[in-house]
């Protein structure tokens, strides 16, 4: 099996899924999480909270919702969405979204807050000064967006409930090693997993070398204690 | 070419700085002394449009602040802080960094910042990344940063406060030459009322977020205008 059509086919539906709900994410969770890390609005904190939890969502309790929600009898059963890739992607999604948003707050927040005043007191417009201090915290935000894809390249729950894993058409990387392991095929499961974790491991790769090659440079900018 | 009026700032629901009236002439240096957390730096952040007045009116170039468009505004000003704030850039990216922001072309970027690099003498350090500088190299390359722009009105927030004596005194006179040379009209925050003197037309003291004072270094120290202000000239440092 390994070396069939059909192995290719699940891991590029799988990158596919997940890069896209990280995409999504990020185009959520940056924006967010950089209004709730500059804002100064009441029930701030409580928004925080509520992000915070979401970063460690059960990926079941959020397949079971947006299975609920896709249902042919569901509020969203019209757009036919259940059993297909993007549904997967819309649960994906709903898992990475809080982790991207709670890590980008938290990168923002550890930045020196006169850092905000500073760039406005040389004449940056607003999104000038949210692009700077995006650049600033690039390092912290690279890890946001490697933990995004982390939790949902490897997530089984919510895609095996929307998805169905469904040959040919919904099966990805982690529902067909349960498949495969509940029927006693522990080779494929094993081989299968092996795969798994070659991808994430150089998806994370490509990523750390990036995020490393802006620490190489901050750690040659080691400030000297003196003139 | 800056009047205050009827000013009052709040913060946390209480009265960090009020005072009736203040002018500022173009052209003129005026340094703010005060003890910590006497307002002097909330009188920047209100100058520089960082802080809303809770009541009063700024007034810059016969317009309200009010009535001037934000970033219009802000683009004819320079801040510079006690820390120097730098990006993680070269030193040469840090200075142009507000003209980019103005979109100026890289040709100009890079003529404006080369002369300003060398009236600060961080000419050689160009290259270098900003966390490689000393304290003293850092505020150097943050004042470039705020002289490149060529501003109406500079903003100085005990930028040397940091600094150990022999930079900031280097500093300082370096500053007070720029200052002179370039005409620029600039409100300087200190604590050292010597440095208020070679550098400053006026000072104006503030004492409890009141205005107590505005004069020449002479007349401050020979005619306080009351007992706060008597006072704390006795703990400034001679």
């Amino acid at each position: 099996m390994l070396f069939d059509t059909e192995i290719w086919q699940i891991t590029a539906l799988s990158i596919q899924v997940s890069a896209i709900a990280t995409v999504i994410s990020l185009a959520i969770g940056l924006p967010f999480g950089t209004w709730l890390a500059l804002g100064n609005f009441r029930g701030r904190s409580f928004i925080l909270s509520i992000i915070n939890t979401g970063m460690a969502l059960p990926p079941v309790v959020v397949g079971l919702v947006v299975a609920i929600m896709l249902w042919r009898s569901g509020p969203l059963g019209n757009l036919r969405l259940i059993y297909t890739p993007i549904a997967i992607i819309i649960a994906q999604t709903v898992i990475a979204a809080p982790v991207v948003t709670g890590l980008t707050a938290a990168a923002l927040e550890a930045l020196d807050p006169r850092l905000q005043q500073q760039l406005l007191g040389l004449g940056a417009s607003r999104l000038q000064m949210i692009w700077y201090l995006w650049r600033e915290a690039r390092l912290p935000l690279l890890a946001a967006l490697m933990a995004g894809f982390g939790s949902v390249i490897s997530e089984v729950g919510a895609s095996m409930m929307v998805g169905g894993n469904i040959r040919g058409q919904t099966r990805v990387l982690t529902t067909a090693i349960v498949l495969e392991t509940s029927k006693g095929e522990f080779e494929q499961a094993l081989a299968l997993s092996a795969l798994l974790l070659v991808l994430t491991y150089l998806i994370n790769l490509a990523l750390t070398w990036i995020q490393q090659k802006g620490r190489k440079a901050e750690y040659q900018s080691t400030p000297r204690k003196s003139l | 070419m800056i009047q205050i009026r009827d000013l009052l700032i709040q913060r946390n629901g209480l009265d960090v700085l009020s005072f009736d009236s203040l002018h500022i002439e173009r052209g003129e240096t005026l340094t703010v002394v005060g003890p910590n957390g006497a307002g002097k730096s909330t009188l920047l952040l209100a100058l520089a449009r960082l802080l809303k007045p809770s009541r009063g009116e700024i007034i810059y170039d016969g317009k309200s602040l009010k009535q001037w468009n934000e970033l219009d505004y802000r683009r004819r000003i320079s801040f510079v802080f006690q820390s120097p704030l730098l990006m993680d850039m070269t030193v040469e990216q840090n200075i142009a960094l507000g003209l980019k922001f103005r979109g100026t072309s890289k040709e100009e970027r890079q003529s404006r910042a080369q002369k300003w690099m060398k009236q600060l003498g961080v000419e050689l350090l160009a290259k270098r990344r900003a966390g490689q500088l000393s304290g003293g190299e850092a505020q150097r390359v943050s004042l470039a940063r705020a002289f490149v722009l060529e501003p109406e009105l500079l903003l100085l927030d005990e930028p040397f406060a940091a600094l150990d004596p022999p930079t900031r005194s280097k500093l300082m006179e370096d500053l007070a030459t720029l200052l002179k040379e370039d005409q620029r009209t600039a409100v300087f925050v200190t604590h050292n009322l010597n440095e208020a003197a070679k550098l400053s037309h006026r000072i104006a003291v503030i004492v409890g977020g009141k205005l107590r004072q505005v004069g020449t270094a002479r007349q401050i120290k020979s005619e306080p205008a009351d007992e706060t202000v008597a006072a704390f000239l006795h703990e400034l440092p001679q």
